[in-house]
């Protein structure tokens, strides 16, 4: 397998959009820390280009490639390989490759400008979330045989996550406003990784201060070391299951 | 060496293997033919695992295809259309099957050198001509010595000289006592290779016989003229 994740790795890198996403990712994390002359307002205009970015490139990136490896998959399917030895490799190969370029773009900056605690806490949850949309990519160019019907898929997809998940969570909030809704408020950001990693990294700033009464309920909740855990889990969970779903389905796939 | 028992493959409503059962053994050249969209190529993939069948078993050597991939080294496919990754070259894609299939049988570099790929090896995938493409099909199918070929329309787009050279290969590796399956829809081109003809429609077996026995029931000495004889008796008298 290794030498399989070797093949596409080299494939991917070859390609130049990842090395334009790198310099891109770079040419934000440098400009926004040597803007800003306080670290912690650094870190915080970083987290919100990144939470949109990162996983609008991942997911995007990945499918189509995906697609445009079906040859590649047909000419492992009549070797001695294992099928879900190939989707496996196909994951980490563009898991690595994404990942790399989002250390060397936005890790460096970070650990230099911003390094302890939160600046770490930011690269895990970068990390997380570019692998959970590569996850993603691999359920939606599973659920149709069409490259155009999958790539809108996973374009539906980021939006729903980035920005539709948001407001159709300030809409309930408005409209059930008189009741104690604060501790399921937590429950329903686990539904969206984006979110997740968003708070995690809010409260770590010590910026909650500001968001009132629900803020201190998460406060309560992901400030200690146990919600911290369960939110890796969860976010564990968001890169296991649609990848999971996706080897399942790749198992019984008529090639 | 290949054993299927009743195979059924749907493709939603569509029926595109009906009750296949068929058996082939070692050292036979197998003609599987039939009209466009018989089921022919299903069949084949459902050998090499590519379609998972809705019922029944295929077995290769005795081991069952379905959810194992190891009986696939006694494999070599030359599929109808190859598809590459396009911005490979000749030499990455041989390169990197071997190095995938780590295998330890000597490699047969015979057509490699007869199709004179070598030169080539730095051409992209993409670039290579439809006929070139199926020579690197072929070199591959036969480079790892394997067992039993699975040739599918293996003579389609290669020129007269390359494909009297597929032709030449084919016959000294069935003289090897290996097992030769080959689609084709010029018969004419299949007379002297091939021992056995399997006959599809409509995702059944019409026919399986050997061409000795297929000769002598209708009187014919080509293969091609005996199969429409048989066509046209077909229409008032199905054969079994």
């Amino acid at each position: 397998m290794t030498r399989l994740i070797k093949y596409i790795v080299l494939d991917i890198l070859k390609n130049k959009i990842i090395l334009v996403y790198t310099l891109i990712l770079s040419a934000l994390a440098w400009s926004v820390f040597s803007l800003e002359d306080n670290s912690t307002k650094g870190v915080l205009t970083l987290l919100n280009v990144i939470l949109l970015t990162v996983p609008l490139v991942s997911v995007i990136f990945s499918t189509i490639y995906l697609y445009n490896s079906s040859e590649f998959i047909e000419l492992l399917l009549s070797q001695p390989i294992n099928r879900s030895k190939i989707w496996k490799s196909l994951f980490f190969g563009l898991v690595i490759s994404l990942l790399l370029s989002f250390l060397i773009g936005v890790g460096l900056p970070l650990l230099i400008y911003a390094p302890g605690d939160v600046g770490l806490m930011m690269l895990m949850v970068g990390l997380f979330i570019s692998t959970i949309f590569i996850s993603i990519a691999f359920l939606s160019a599973m659920i149709t045989r069409d490259k155009a019907k999958g790539i809108g898929i996973a374009i539906m997809l980021w939006l729903f996550f980035a920005l539709l998940f948001d407001g159709i969570v300030l809409f309930l909030l408005f409209q059930l406003a008189d009741y104690p809704i604060e501790k399921m408020m937590v429950g329903i950001t686990a539904l969206n990784p984006i979110d997740l990693a968003r708070i995690l990294i809010l409260l770590h700033l010590d910026v909650s201060a500001m968001m009132g009464y629900t803020g201190a309920i998460f406060k309560d909740f992901f400030g200690n070391t146990l919600g911290i855990s369960i939110v890796f889990t969860v976010l564990t969970l968001w890169v296991a299951i649609p990848f999971l779903i996706s080897l399942v389905k790749f198992k019984y796939k008529d090639l | 060496m290949i054993e299927i028992n009743e195979l059924h493959k749907k493709f939603g409503k569509l029926n595109v293997l009906n009750n296949v059962n068929l058996k082939f053994n070692s050292g036979e050249c197998i003609a599987l033919i039939g009209p466009n969209g018989c089921g022919k190529t299903t069949l084949i993939k459902s050998i090499l695992g590519m379609v998972i069948p809705t019922k029944g078993t295929v077995k290769v050597k005795g081991e069952l295809v379905l959810k194992n991939y190891h009986y696939r080294k006694h494999i070599g496919y030359m599929p109808q259309i190859g598809r590459y990754p396009d911005n490979m070259t000749i030499g990455q894609i041989i390169e990197m099957i071997k190095n995938i299939r780590k295998s330890d049988t000597e490699l047969d570099e015979e057509l490699l050198e007869k199709y004179v790929l070598k030169n080539m090896f730095e051409k992209a995938m993409r670039t290579l001509s439809g006929g070139t493409t199926q020579k690197v099909s072929a070199t591959l199918a036969f480079l790892f010595n394997p067992d039993i070929l699975i040739l599918d329309e293996p003579t389609a787009g290669l020129d007269p000289l390359a494909s009297e050279i597929l032709k030449e290969k084919i016959i000294a590796e069935k003289q090897k006592g290996k097992l030769i399956l080959i689609t084709s829809h010029l018969l004419s081109e299949l007379d002297d290779l091939i021992t056995h003809i399997v006959f599809m429609q409509d995702g059944t077996v019409k026919l399986h016989k050997t061409i000795s026995d297929l000769k002598q029931s209708t009187g014919e000495e080509k293969i091609s003229k005996a199969i429409s004889k048989i066509l046209k008796n077909n229409v008032n008298d199905p054969i079994n």
